[in-house]
């Protein structure tokens, strides 16, 4: 495995490896949670606490993991983390818990989290894997948070529970309606995928003038 | 009793599917749903799997879960892995064509999470053991049904001629975004 700096680690889950919007883990939360901005801070918060929990472990633990049952260690640590973040939503927010209901709970099988150990903590320092844990964490975090807010603000014309365009606004009911959580990640995708485009256009305006056709499809 | 069974069965297959309407089951479902054979074989697998499972989650939760309820979310998750780990070596054992046929989506089962939603679903809901097969078979039935339905679709957007940005997985959330409006057409028919 090649060598990588603590700010690379840190970024990577951020942005480019985005976990949602570019590697398409966790698409289960991310779609069935975002109904409005509240709820998707609370399954990202909990999410990242989790993650950031189970990467640690695993990575201190590694040394005692035997190599036939690591899969199975995985899941039990990160069960082990989610039974503690549901047992304290419910006692600290009980109204968002009863929201989210069986959603807490699967978060044990997010394939995003899974995935970080496996790939990350279980051959790195305890230090490395927490900076990916958060950056990771932390992408998971915004991706959630585009989803609640589009879905909200389109969906119930509000952000946060504010009102934001007044008692005339139709509100687009669908959006908050299962179906838009499936078109909204879709368009999401679209949009990144030409905001990428116009990016690499921009960055090689020679390239683009050799074949004028096909910038023009 | 018999009439509410159906109704269980039914609602877990359309009313409320559990990968268009609900969300479990995403990762197999964007996964495998670009050819309808595949489709199928991984859709009879998650019935296999389900039924099993939704019976060792009753057994649990009628036994060991009365006196510890916090071990719920560990326990269910060990039982999920070992029955997908004891049906791949029996398939292995007792047929090995499907197993070969099956191949990688067999152990991939265990993280897919509609098996572990249902498990907890219908230990939320109280069911009793007829009623949780039901919803078990429904669910599956649901979930096969969602995936060779997807599948068809994906394989004819692979021949169409769609705008070269919006290939892939955007157009394939978009037509799940579709296909999840026309199951919410069934919405009135139950309760």
């Amino acid at each position: 495995m090649k060598q990588t700096t603590p700010h690379a680690d840190l970024m990577r889950g951020i942005w480019r490896e985005n976990p949602v919007l570019i590697q398409l883990l966790g698409l289960c939360p991310a779609l069935a949670v975002t109904t409005s901005v509240e709820n998707a801070l609370a399954m990202g918060i909990a999410t990242f606490f989790v993650l950031l929990g189970s990467s640690v472990l695993v990575s201190s633990l590694k040394r005692f993991i035997p190599a036939e049952v690591r899969i199975s260690t995985y899941i039990l640590i990160i069960a082990t983390f989610v039974t503690v973040a549901d047992l304290s939503l419910e006692a600290l927010v009980p109204a968002i818990h009863k929201e989210l209901g069986a959603f807490i709970s699967l978060i044990v099988v997010n394939c995003m989290i899974l995935g970080r150990q496996e790939a990350f903590a279980s051959k790195r320092p305890v230090g490395r894997a927490a900076l990916d844990a958060v950056g990771t964490g932390i992408g998971f975090l915004i991706a959630m948070v585009m989803m609640g807010g589009f879905r909200e603000i389109l969906g119930n014309g509000t952000f946060l529970g504010f009102s934001l365009f007044g008692p005339n606004f139709e509100p687009w009911v669908v959006m908050i309606l299962p179906p838009g959580g499936f078109l909204m990640l879709g368009f999401l995708l679209l949009g990144l995928a030409w905001f990428e485009r116009r990016k690499a256009r921009a960055a090689k305006p020679e390239a683009d003038a050799a074949t004028p056709e096909r910038s023009a499809a | 009793m018999n009439q509410n069974v159906f109704w269980i069965l039914l609602s877990a297959m359309i009313i409320n599917n559990f990968t268009l309407m609900m969300f479990l089951g995403l990762c197999p479902f964007m996964g495998v749903s670009s050819r309808v054979g595949t489709a199928l074989r991984m859709g009879l697998a998650n019935i296999f799997v389900l039924t099993i499972t939704a019976i060792c989650a009753w057994a649990l939760h009628n036994s060991v879960l009365q006196y510890a309820p916090y071990l719920r979310l560990i326990s269910f998750i060990v039982v999920i892995a070992s029955m997908v780990q004891i049906t791949e070596m029996a398939i292995k054992k007792l047929s090995p064509t499907l197993f070969r046929q099956l191949g990688i989506f067999l152990p991939l089962i265990t993280t897919n999470c509609a098996i572990f939603g249902l498990a907890l679903f219908q230990t939320n809901k109280g069911y009793g053991f007829t009623q949780a097969l039901a919803y078990a078979l429904g669910a599956a039935a649901g979930f096969a049904l969602a995936l060779v339905l997807m599948a068809g679709v994906r394989e004819k957007l692979d021949l169409a001629d769609v705008p070269d940005i919006f290939k892939g997985t955007a157009a394939a959330l978009v037509v799940a975004g579709i296909l999840s409006m026309g199951f919410m057409g069934f919405a009135g028919l139950g309760r």
